[in-house]
Formats: structure tokens, C-alpha cells, sequence
């Protein structure tokens, strides 16, 4: 198979411009500022079908297309190197193994929406991803594919890189828009969309690292190309992560359209000494998690809505038949509890709620009521608060209790006996 | 800092990149240093202060030498993180959010890292060590 995002990784200083140029780097960019317009950039993305490989996987040539080009305000991109999602260990691989593929669809990406100016918000604790991405901007700048007349053209371009702090909520764009201005990572209401009211109040784009990795290779190769890689709308390769209970965590690039069965047996090595599986989490912890037997479903983004979980990140993570599901649960709603930004009441308080109910039935305290709450509270969390945190809680411990109730039945009816015989 | 600063088109766009390089300095922020900043990005104090209770890697208050950052979510959990964490805790007698008497170590209990395929990972300051085990904690803390 083809290899796209991942295509320098096993070169010696694949980090290093010298590498990148010598397959081509910085082509792609050559080419869009001396043959292309703004329209036809957009358009070639448009039509290779590239998803938003952040979570939401949102059709990236459409997005590039809301920025309205009559606003006399600057425009800017923002690149989401944030990484919070549990299970996603990919954007870093890409930020130390190949940050020149970042900054070039940056550039490109720039120019199709007509900013002049773009940021990289990386995650707080990716010291060495910030360093070589740095390394590798002043690499870019010395070489004049940043500043002022890139390639001696009209257009210019300057880059910042920006450090996070801890706090996962800044993944979600809006709130890493207010961290991006020095504010605390609350999400913003939306209408009006980034697009329009952006970073500075002006119309940006966000967009994640792998997302950026993927545009230059599809102004070299054509959007037909790409878009025959995967399945229907849904182009291209996107990376793997996958971990917990398999033989070889790691980073894979697969197609969009693999089976989820196939990834966890014939590429990550199968289950961890030799044992059955039980459940896998195929799109980061905020995914709906999926029994044995549902792993022959695709993995695009489609396949995977209408299977009632989500590709998001493509953080897979595996749990074997020992698994205690009630204690997977919790840990969780202890994610989500944690990470909570406090903006609204559902969230703040229901995520708390959530997190003490399982703890509770996890430990042997656990009541036959608590079974009938848990879905009152968890369903009264999404759809109603300002960013898709609270869905995910909804969605996410919603499906542990649906799927393996019988679980946490025992888990109570055990601790209820076990009140009996006490003294 | 006015290199740092200089990049923004608003002023106080700089804090987060300057909070964390005054932390490498100094390694916490103090309440002088969240005056200063107020001062030195013009806004109000507290909107200063408020980032740096909202932000978990900036610290209100002194670490030890060896800040160590132990992963307890899923993939890492599925791996063996409480045994860790437990182990860790036992050896140097102190509690996830606490310091060592001698001002050596502080430990943290922390969610995904970002490194999951290493699990169970921690971070001791900002290096990862991955596929952790009792052997690379002892040589980590003996040290
Ligand atoms: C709670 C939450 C956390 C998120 N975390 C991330 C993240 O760490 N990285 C990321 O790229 N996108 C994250 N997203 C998705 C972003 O909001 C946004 O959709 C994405 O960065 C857009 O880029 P894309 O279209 O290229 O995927 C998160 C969303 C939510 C709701
Ligand atoms: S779950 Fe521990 S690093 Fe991701």
C-alpha cells in the first residue's frame, strides 16, 4: 500500500529540510503559487474528498470555502496540534518525523484562503514535537518559503508556534481560539463560526496537524488520486493509533475504508497474548465503544456514524476478555470529570455525578437505583451545553452501560449480597 | 520576553508563551510573577491569575526537582498504570499531589499523555518514559 503521511518516517533526519526536498518538498507549494488561484486550490482539495482528520471529520475544501473573501479583515489559519483525545498518539509522530509536510500545506492552505498570518497551537507537553517544528520553521524562513515574497512571489506569510498548557478542552477549536488570545479554554457559542469570527474576532480556519500533512500530496498527485485511496467521501489514508490490549501499539497508515478487524489483527499483531477480545474504543475515548463482534465495520467516518459510534481521532484502543468493563467505565467518566472546563452547569456538575456513580458501583457500594439514574443523568448532559464535551460524556458512558449492563448488574447485585452477609 | 510578545498582533495573545518560559526560569508561578505579568501585558490581574489555576501544567505552587506525571487513563490503566502509580507512591512515601520532604520529588497523577502506545507512560519533568516498570522506576528515583 501507498504510503502519504507517513512516507518519510523511516528516512534518516526525515525532520530535516535537506530530506524533505530531496522527495519533492516544497513542490506542491511551487507549484499553487506560480500556476494556481486561490478557487482552483480550494477546489482540488474540494475534490479529493480530504476529511478533517481532528474528529469531526468536516469535508476540508468546504471549510477552506467559508472564509468570506469580500472581508476586508486579515484572515488567519490555525492549526490544532493540541492532541488531547485519549487513544491519539499521531500528530506527534508527524510533528517530529515530518514537520515540513505541516508547513507546507500550511502555506498552501494560507494562500487558498488569503491569510497572511497562521499559528500552530501545539499541546503543553509536547516539548520535543515544539522543538523540531521549530527547528524546522527557521529552516523554512532561511530557505524563503516563509516571510516576505515567498518563492519570489507576491505572497507573504508568517508563522507562529504556540504552546498549550494542559487543559484538553483547548483541542476543541473555539476553545483553543480563546487560549490562542491568552483567555482560560472556554469554548465560545456558536453561530458565528470560526470562519467568520475567528481568532482576533476575524475569519479563520482550523484545521489539525495530519489534516495539514495531507494537502501537499494531493496538489502533486491530483484529487482523483486521493480520493480513490479510501471510500465514498471519505479520501485518502489517516494514521492509527492504536493501544491497550494488542501485540504492536503503534501508529498505522491505513486507508479510510479498512475494517476495524483488520487493523487490530493484521497489523497491530492481534490481542495480547493470544487472549479473546471484548471491546474496542475505535475513535478516542469519546467514541461509543464497540463489542467483539461489531469489529468487521469500516472505519471512515460514514461507516462508522451509521454503526452508532464515530471515527473521530482514530484512537483505537483494545480491551481483551479480562477487561472489567465497569472499571473502564470509570476511568472514563474520571477522564471526562477531570477535563470538564466548568463553563456549564450539565457538564460540570453531570460529569462529577457520573464519575462518583461508577466509582461507587466499581468499588461494591453500588445501589439498583444507581442503574436507573445513570441514563437520566448522562442523557440530560449532551445537547445541552455550549461544545460537543458534553455529547461525548452522553455518548461515550452511555455506551458501556448499554452494552455491557449485565456487567454492572452483577458488579451491584454482588456488593448488595455482600451487605447482607456483612455483620 | 518582548521577542516572545512581539509575535502577537494582541498583546495578551504572549501569556501562555510567557507563563511557560517564566516557569522554566523559575518553576512556578508565583503571585509576583502574575503581578508582573499584569503589568507587562496590561491586563487585569486576575484575568492572569485565572489562566494559571485553568492550565494544569502551570504550577501555583513549588515542585520538587523530579516532577514525576504518572498516566492513569484507558490505554495506559489497561496496562498496568495503578500498580504504578501505587508503587511509586509506597517508595517515596508520599501521596499523587505531593512533594518529598527533601524537596526531591512531587508526584502527579495525570490524564493521557499522548503517548499511549508506550503505556503505561509518565512524565519525569518533561522527558517521557514509556513501557514503564518497577526496574526503570527505581532507576529513576535511586538516582
Ligand atoms: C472536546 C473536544 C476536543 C477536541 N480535541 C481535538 C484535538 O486535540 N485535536 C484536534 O485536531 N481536534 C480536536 N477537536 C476537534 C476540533 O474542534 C476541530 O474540529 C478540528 O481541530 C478541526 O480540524 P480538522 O477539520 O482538520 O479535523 C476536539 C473537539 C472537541 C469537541
Ligand atoms: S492513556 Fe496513557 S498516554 Fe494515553
Amino acid at each position: 500500500m501507498e504510503k502519504i503521511i507517513t512516507r518519510h518516517f523511516d528516512l534518516p533526519q526525515s525532520h530535516r529540510l535537506e530530506t524533505y526536498l530531496k522527495d519533492g518538498g516544497y513542490e506542491a507549494l511551487r507549484r499553487v503559487l506560480t500556476g494556481m488561484t486561490q478557487a482552483q486550490v480550494i477546489e482540488e482539495i474540494k475534490k479529493s474528498n480530504l476529511r478533517g482528520l481532528g474528529g469531526a471529520g468536516f469535508p476540508t475544501g468546504m471549510k477552506w470555502s467559508f472564509i468570506p473573501a469580500q472581508n476586508p479583515k486579515p484572515k488567519y489559519l490555525v492549526v490544532n496540534g493540541d492532541e488531547g483525545e485519549p487513544g491519539t498518539f499521531k500528530d506527534k509522530q508527524i510533528l517530529e518525523k515530518d514537520p515540513h509536510a505541516v508547513l507546507e500545506g500550511m502555506i498552501i492552505t494560507c494562500y487558498a484562503i488569503g491569510a497572511h498570518k497562521a499559528y500552530v497551537y501545539i499541546r503543553g507537553e509536547y516539548t520535543k514535537s515544539l522543538e523540531i517544528l521549530q527547528g524546522a520553521l527557521k529552516e523554512a524562513y532561511q530557505a524563503k518559503y516563509l516571510g516576505q515574497g515567498i518563492m519570489g512571489t507576491g505572497f507573504s506569510l508568517d508563522m507562529v508556534i504556540h504552546p498549550g498548557a494542559g487543559a484538553y478542552i483547548c483541542g476543541e477549536e473555539t476553545a483553543l481560539l480563546e487560549s490562542l488570545e491568552g483567555k482560560k479554554g472556554f469554548p465560545r457559542l456558536k453561530p458565528p463560526f470560526p470562519a467568520v469570527v475567528g481568532l482576533f474576532g476575524c475569519p479563520t480556519v482550523i484545521n489539525n496537524i495530519e489534516t495539514m500533512a495531507c494537502v501537499a500530496p494531493i496538489i502533486s498527485k491530483g484529487a482523483e488520486w486521493y480520493a480513490k485511496l479510501g471510500s465514498e467521501k471519505n479520501g485518502g489514508n489517516r494514521l492509527y493509533s492504536v493501544s491497550g490490549h494488542v501485540e504492536k501499539p503503534g501508529v498505522y497508515e491505513l486507508p479510510l475504508g479498512i475494517s476495524l478487524r483488520e487493523i487490530i489483527y493484521n497489523h497491530a499483531g492481534g490481542i495480547l497474548n493470544g487472549r479473546g477480545l471484548k471491546a474496542v474504543i475505535p475513535g478516542g475515548i469519546s467514541a461509543p465503544i464497540l463489542k467483539a463482534q461489531e469489529i468487521d465495520v469500516k472505519m471512515d467516518f460514514d461507516s462508522l456514524k451509521s454503526a452508532g459510534t464515530m471515527a473521530g481521532s482514530g484512537g483505537i484502543m483494545v480491551m481483551d476478555e479480562t477487561t472489567d468493563m465497569v472499571r473502564a467505565a470509570m476511568i472514563a467518566a474520571r477522564f471526562f470529570a477531570h477535563e470538564s472546563c466548568g463553563q456549564c452547569s450539565p457538564c460540570r456538575e453531570g460529569s462529577g455525578w457520573v464519575y462518583r456513580i461508577l466509582k461507587r458501583i466499581y468499588e461494591g457500594q453500588g445501589q439498583p437505583r444507581d442503574l436507573k439514574n445513570l441514563p437520566g443523568i448522562v442523557n440530560n448532559i449532551g445537547g445541552n451545553t455550549i461544545c460537543a464535551f458534553g455529547d461525548a460524556v452522553t455518548m461515550c458512558v452511555g455506551s458501556y452501560v448499554a452494552k455491557f449492563r449485565e456487567e454492572f448488574e452483577a458488579k451491584i447485585r454482588n456488593s448488595i449480597r455482600d451487605d447482607a452477609i456483612r455483620p | 520576553m518582548d521577542k516572545i510578545a512581539g509575535q502577537y498582533e494582541v498583546k495578551r495573545a504572549a501569556l501562555l508563551p510567557l507563563l511557560r518560559f517564566v516557569q522554566q526560569k523559575h518553576g512556578w508561578i508565583t503571585p509576583e510573577i502574575e503581578q508582573n505579568m499584569a503589568e507587562y501585558l496590561e491586563m487585569p490581574l486576575v484575568q492572569v491569575h485565572e489562566v494559571v489555576c485553568f492550565y494544569h501544567l502551570l504550577n501555583q505552587h513549588k515542585k520538587g526537582h523530579c516532577h514525576l506525571s504518572v498516566c492513569q487513563t484507558t490505554a495506559c490503566s489497561l496496562r498496568g498504570a495503578d500498580e504504578m502509580i501505587q508503587y511509586i507512591s509506597d517508595k517515596l512515601k508520599i501521596r499523587p499531589g505531593e512533594t518529598t520532604a527533601d524537596g526531591r520529588f512531587s508526584l502527579s497523577v495525570v490524564e493521557c499523555l499522548g503517548a499511549c502506545d508506550q503505556a503505561p507512560v509518565m512524565q519525569c519533568n518533561e522527558e517521557y518514559v514509556g513501557l514503564l516498570d518497577k526496574k526503570k522506576i527505581d532507576k529513576i528515583v535511586d538516582r
